[in-house]
């Protein structure tokens, strides 16, 4: 029997993919600078598809044998998504110029890892989650790897791939043995099944569920998995290390909080230490290893590594407020996060990057507005109250605090505490050192600018006004059913 | 009839095998081969527990499974070419312009 196909559910993810294939078109008649069009087709794209998935927030569907669902939760992803890859092409737009990189190919591509993004959220069977997860990696190592004169990017583009292809070997393998357990990938019927299970079973759903863990520990950049972030945050394209960030992370976040904080519920009590003690290492990690950094963008990928484990810290509170926060703390990281990579490519010229932490000597005075925009990231970033990054914090470690985790909060904060001081040590070479050299800034280079109004505003608004946004967050949460 | 336990001991040992020469061996073409083996691993398992409980969802996964790896060989190929181009090594070690 074939399955009905449900286009409805598949609406999110048909749109975005029929965008990616426009700008592989629209890339056949255009030439050099015509090319940055491209990225306009993507950002009208992204914003339909945004509206749509917004439009369907009502519905509560499941198609394909029960295979993909479009629950609020899936929405609510698909709408980050979508403000993760347009603001990822906004600035693409004019960064590409800059390093001499005009192709169509990047703004489909970008496209395309979005589409994979949407099926991860919305998958409902293990399956359809692992085809998610490859159509976005596979797209995000080219997008690493797309700055082919470059050395950097290359290498970067090699580790990223030789890594993430051995999470995936976990991944699948992990997949096979709850295969094995349960006797299918469908999600629903697994929850079901968990009860009343044997002892075989169990021993086989631990071991998938351990292999679960190692495999989206790579993904989410969690220590001890995480030896391949700093290389590749570094060495990519400045966009597409913005995109993995903000997009990739929370990509891999919806599938892993769907399957441990719903499908794998009953079994809490087993994985709940692990992701504690993830969190607690993937923290401290994070923020000493980021102390030392002298590169920009190594010193914002550990402290991505650092972001991940406030994220687990979330997954362990495993009820509602937890999953609402995570899921809100991912839409809040994705526009300040995003917005400081924003920065970080508004210092650089052609040929000349300046990613070193002394290229940022008072640049702060020479360009006031860079400035700001960047004293807000980076302090939203730390935790201060009144932006996004605060909130966000707050909802995740008060909701462990709920749970019985009150250990783990206060660790979650000494670690904000830590985080502070190289946040901080930007903020202090931006605006208290003397004579560094003069950097580009944004003149003349609106699309750059945009990005970083919007990533201004929409950390300040959110830091402002979060129980809007969390209410739409605990409303997707609660969808799990 | 051979037990289904077999081959699923011996698709654990394939796996290992893999993990272990993705971790020892530094030649990227064979590290890469080590990331097949622990995919075809995960197909040799699937297949054993379809065949165990008499539905054939692990055999039509093994086809997707295969499918994907394709595409990942096509990429992970490209990727390793333009570093190659760049570097004229196939060394994980001496890949470390950027701290490894």
């Amino acid at each position: 029997m074939i399955p009905e196909i449900s286009w409805t559910i598949l609406l999110p993810t048909l749109l975005v993919t029929g965008t990616g294939f426009a700008v592989l078109l629209a890339d056949l008649a255009t030439t050099g600078p015509e090319k940055d069009g491209l990225g306009w087709i993507g950002i009208v794209g992204l914003v339909v598809t945004a509206i749509a998935s917004a439009a369907l927030w009502n519905t509560q569907a499941s198609g394909f044998d029960g295979t993909i669902v479009l629950d609020r939760y899936a929405l609510f992803f698909n709408v980050v998504f979508c403000l993760a890859a347009a603001l990822t092409l906004l600035m693409s737009m004019d960064y590409l110029g800059t390093i001499g990189l005009r192709s169509g190919e990047y703004y489909a591509i970008v496209l395309f890892a979005t589409a994979g993004m949407f099926l991860m959220a919305a998958a409902n069977d293990l399956i359809v989650l692992f085809l998610g997860l490859e159509t976005m990696s596979i797209a995000a190592y080219v997008l690493a790897g797309i700055w082919r004169p470059d050395l950097r990017s290359s290498e970067a583009a090699m580790k990223y791939f030789l890594l993430g292809a051995f999470a995936t070997g976990f991944l699948l393998f992990g997949i096979a043995m709850l295969y094995g357990a349960f006797g299918t990938t469908t999600l629903t019927t697994i929850t079901a099944e968990i009860g009343p299970s044997a002892d075989l079973q169990r021993t086989l759903a631990f071991g998938g569920v351990a292999l679960l863990i190692a495999g989206f520990g790579f993904k989410i950049a969690a220590v001890p998995f995480h030896a391949w972030a700093p290389d590749v945050y570094e060495g990519s394209p400045t966009s597409v290390t913005a995109f993995m960030a903000a997009g990739v992370k929370a990509a891999a976040f919806a599938a892993f909080v769907r399957i441990f904080m719903h499908t794998f519920a009953e079994l809490a009590v087993d994985w709940r230490p692990v992701l504690a003690l993830l969190a607690v290492v993937t923290m401290t990690v994070g923020n000493l290893a980021a102390l030392k950094q002298t590169n920009i963008k190594r010193m914002l990928a550990y402290s991505s590594i650092a972001h991940a484990g406030y994220l687990l810290v979330g997954m362990v509170a495993a009820d509602s407020l937890g999953g609402a926060a995570v899921l809100y703390y991912l839409l809040a990281y994705g526009l300040m996060n995003t917005g400081a990579f924003a920065v970080v490519i508004a210092l650089g010229k052609r040929g000349e990057p300046n990613e070193s932490l002394d290229d940022y000597d008072s640049v702060g005075l020479r360009h006031p507005a860079l400035g700001l925009c960047m004293t807000v990231f980076m302090l939203s970033l730390a935790g201060i109250p009144a932006l996004a990054g605060f909130t966000g914090k707050f909802y995740l470690f008060s909701a462990a605090v709920g749970q019985g985790y009150a250990w783990l909060a206060i660790i979650g904060v000494l670690n904000s505490v830590v985080s502070m001081y190289y946040y901080g040590g930007v903020l202090m070479r931006m605006f208290m050192a003397e004579d560094g050299k003069d950097v580009q800034g944004t003149t003349h280079r609106p699309y750059l600018t945009a990005t970083l109004i919007v990533t201004t505003v929409g950390t300040v608004a959110l830091g402002i006004f979060p129980s809007w946004a969390f209410e739409l967050a605990l409303g997707a949460f609660q969808s799990l059913g | 009839m051979v037990p289904a336990t077999y081959f699923i001991a011996l698709s654990v040992i394939l796996f290992v095998i893999g993990a272990v020469g993705f971790l020892v061996r530094r030649n990227l073409i064979v590290m890469f081969m080590s990331i097949e083996l622990m995919l075809n691993a995960a197909n040799l398992a699937f297949v054993t527990f379809a065949r165990q409980q008499l539905n054939l969802d692990g055999q039509v996964i093994v086809f997707f499974v295969m499918t994907v790896a394709a595409a990942e060989v096509a990429v992970g190929l490209a990727i390793i070419i333009a570093l190659f181009r760049h570097r004229e090594t196939l060394n994980a070690d001496e890949v470390r312009m950027l701290r490894w």
